[in-house]
């Protein structure tokens, strides 16, 4: 009856059909009732039962989150549903590929830099890099950032993974 | 292993017949026509030609919902699957079993524009419990048993089925319903029995309750029914009805408060807004039950019965939610209720029903039929006394004579009763009647209609007379949009925008063109004698009932308010509650 209005953050994995259509199915659901997307990821996890793994972070108040999982349950080709955030500590990690272009002192310092966050260069030239990180969404994000002060940079993330802390699974949680 | 070579289309059909389906609704075009052939080579399965795709799936709807089995709409591709969509719609949103067979444009056309191409499976998504588009024939038969499956399970709803033609061309192999299972759909029918036995005790601590049921009883089926009907009485409390379940519960009991909700009674209203304990059965909080949220049954602990999970905690937080098949769970109540030896408190609750009938005293539903003119609530109240008893069933289109047909014609069984509730489709009920009538030919069906939406799907008129089908069009015609009038004078200042309806036809002139009987009716003392003609007249009827056109819907609870906040018949003007701004941007 007490609407809380608070924002909760929750990253949610769904299993789902490898099938057509299956990924506009929950992104439709999403745009159509009015919830937000922050991040989604998508790919094959199951070559033998053909399962693809969807992790979606999204924002609600509680009973929005409970709805969404609510709905995404309801579509035919989901199996398995998980709240990531409610069910306990779980190990969230992001990629990105950040180019960025710089000479001199601050293609140096770019390289200190990347050196501290563990990221790897994958592509070099006399005046750029591309740097690989990987780690939680703060981490990402706050790399992204210090390159932005030494030269364009160009981003790409891959959005969230995550998965369940713990020997519980996907698969016999809930 | 009883498997069979055989085309795309006759795998179709031959998995429809396996499915037990007798009667298509549909219209041929480019893309279905090798289904079309082979519907013409075989006798089990029967096809209605529509007159547009749209009546097709209300009409399909109407068997569903007369006959508790699936529908079945067979369309063509681009247009055929476009006009399909309002009935989709309204099926999803009533819950309503329907395979829609969509022919397509071949596979190696598909994005390319073809000739009467459209994405069926992009637009119906967000309209249809599933939907599937068949590349492979070698997947057709299981896609078909799959869609059966999908549609009648859990909370029912409609499934697309797009079947490009040269995959209904193609030959593979047949495979029956048994040798399949399906992967992932599997809904929870079984209700927790802790909960159940939690929800009972409350129940029986009850000192104020009411039982609140909804077309989930009725998808349930008639043993669903039953069982609230016992339980109810088992416990002597009051229940109301939304729109959709009216005939769950039999209309002529005393426990019956009437219809709730934007036009339902004072008494259930009220019994809502008061009570302590709400017992929510196979209904979902929609927003013409709830009125204003904050102020909806503030002081009420509530149980909530229902198959879809993602219904419980959607508009309203409960405090005892039970998943599962309301039938399921019911049966569950009344065994707990019994070895518990579960006893009212019988005080209180003749203190509740004191209450109670103070508010019914009210007799919310009173009007002065006098004068000249006919009164809509006299035609229908008359209605229902002139058939009562004979093998009647009820579709409706959409508007006031939609609610004044929920609040005067009382129905003591599950399946008589067709509407549109949720998606609120004008056009839906002669169409929804053909379906009824092709399930039930000897049975009397009326389509209470209003001349706004009855000219929505008139076309179907054509139909009804193809198959000889003895379906009874009853409008109440006060040639205008009621249901917008009446907000425009409520809400509006009177100012009635586009809601009059100029040149409208002579509809007695009208059905005589397609070659049915009509009756006009604008005198008070006549209004039994057309009815009785109506009935006593073979083949299809058309009663053009001439109403008053100034009436309104009543009681009314205005956008905005609470169920405690109701407008009456005989109140004073300007007495009710305000209507906010927020309250006005509600529908």
């Amino acid at each position: 009856m007490i609407q809380k209005t608070e924002i909760h953050r929750h990253t949610i994995a769904v299993l789902v059909n490898n099938e057509f259509g299956v990924l506009s199915r929950v992104v439709g659901l999403f745009s159509g009732r009015g919830y937000n997307i922050e991040s989604l990821t998508v790919a094959k996890v199951d070559e033998d039962d053909n399962l693809s793994r969807i992790t979606i972070v999204t924002t609600g108040t509680l009973m929005v989150i409970e709805q969404i999982k609510a709905q995404l349950e309801r579509l035919v080709p989901v199996h398995r549903i998980a709240d990531l955030t409610l069910d306990g500590p779980a190990v969230e990690r992001e990629m990105a590929l950040v180019k960025v272009e710089s000479t001199g002192e601050k293609r140096v310092e770019a390289l200190r830099i990347a050196d501290i966050f563990r990221a790897r260069p994958v592509d070099t030239t006399a005046s750029s890099f591309v740097f690989e990180v990987t780690g939680v969404r703060g981490k990402v994000k706050e790399f992204i950032n210090l390159m932005g002060d030494l030269g364009r940079t160009e981003v790409c993330r891959t959005g969230i993974v995550a998965v369940r802390r713990g020997h519980d699974t996907i698969h016999k949680s809930n | 292993m009883a498997k069979q070579e055989m085309t795309g289309a006759e795998i179709v059909i031959k998995a429809l017949a396996d499915q037990g389906v007798e009667v298509i609704f549909g219209y041929p075009g480019g893309a279905v026509l090798p289904l079309y052939d082979e519907l013409f080579k075989q006798n089990s399965i029967r096809h209605i030609l529509v007159r547009q795709e749209g009546g097709a799936v209300h009409a399909a709807e109407g068997y569903a919902r007369s006959t508790g089995k699936p529908g079945v709409v067979l369309v063509t591709s681009g247009p055929g699957a476009t006009n399909a969509v309002t009935g989709l719609a309204d099926a999803m949103m009533d819950s309503i079993p329907i395979i829609c067979l969509t022919g397509q444009v071949a596979t190696h056309l598909i994005g390319n524009d073809a000739f009467q191409e459209a994405d069926t499976v992009g637009i119906t998504r967000p309209v249809t419990k599933h939907n599937y588009l068949v590349k492979d024939v070698e997947d057709m038969s299981r896609t078909v048993h799959e869609a059966f499956h999908v549609a009648t399970n859990g909370r029912p709803g409609p499934v697309v089925i797009d079947l490009p033609k040269d995959v209904q061309f193609a030959t593979g192999t047949y495979a029956p319903p048994a040798l399949f299972q399906h992967k992932s759909y599997a809904p929870q029918v079984k209700g927790d029995l802790k909960t159940i036995k939690e929800a009972v005790k409350m129940i029986a601590g009850a000192k104020k309750p009411v039982f609140y049921s909804g077309g989930g009883v009725i998808n349930s089926g008639p043993k669903a029914s039953k069982l609230l009907t016992q339980f109810v009485r088992m416990t002597g409390y009051p229940i109301t009805s939304t729109l959709m379940g009216l005939g769950a519960y039999p209309a002529s009991d005393d426990q019956f408060l009437g219809m709730l909700g934007m036009h339902g009674t004072y008494q259930a209203n009220n019994a809502m807004h008061d009570c302590d304990v709400m017992v929510c059965v196979g209904a979902r909080f929609d927003d013409r039950i709830t009125g204003r949220l904050d102020a909806f049954s503030p002081n009420s602990k509530k149980i909530h019965i229902d198959i879809d999970p993602s219904s419980i905690n959607k508009n309203i937080q409960v405090d005892i939610p039970i998943v599962g098949d309301v039938g399921h769970v019911l049966e569950d109540m009344v065994k707990v209720w019994k070895s518990e030896v579960c006893k009212p408190d019988t005080s209180a609750l003749e203190t509740w029903w004191a209450e109670i009938n103070d508010w019914k005293a009210k007799d919310c539903l009173k009007f002065t039929q006098e004068g000249e003119t006919i009164k809509p609530q006299y035609a229908l109240a008359r209605l229902n006394e002139l058939t009562k008893g004979k093998d009647r069933y009820f579709t409706t289109e959409v508007g006031q004579h939609q609610m004044w047909a929920a609040q005067y014609l009382e129905f003591d069984e599950p399946n008589r009763w067709m509407t549109s509730g949720g998606l609120g489709t004008m056009g839906y009920g002669l169409p929804a009647a053909m379906g009824v009538q092709i399930a039930y030919p000897d049975s009397l069906v009326v389509d209470v209609s209003g001349e706004a939406s009855f000219m929505m799907n008139m076309q179907e008129i054509s139909t009804i007379i193809q198959y000889r089908l003895p379906v009874k069009i009853f409008i109440l015609n006060n040639e205008y949009m009621g249901m917008v009038r009446q907000w425009q004078e409520l809400l509006h200042g009177g100012r009635y925008s586009e809601s009059y309806m100029e040149s409208l036809p002579d509809f007695v002139k009208l059905i005589e063109a397609f070659g049915g009987t009509g009756i006009r009716c604008s005198d008070p003392a006549k209004v039994d004698e057309t009815i009785i003609q109506m009935m006593e007249t073979d083949g299809p009827v058309l009663v053009d009932m001439l109403v008053d056109k100034q009436e309104n819907v009543f009681p009314m609870v205005p956008s905005g308010a609470a169920h405690n906040e109701m407008l009456l018949a005989d109140q004073e003007e300007g007495k009710g509650p305000e209507v906010t701004s927020e309250g006005m941007s509600l529908v």
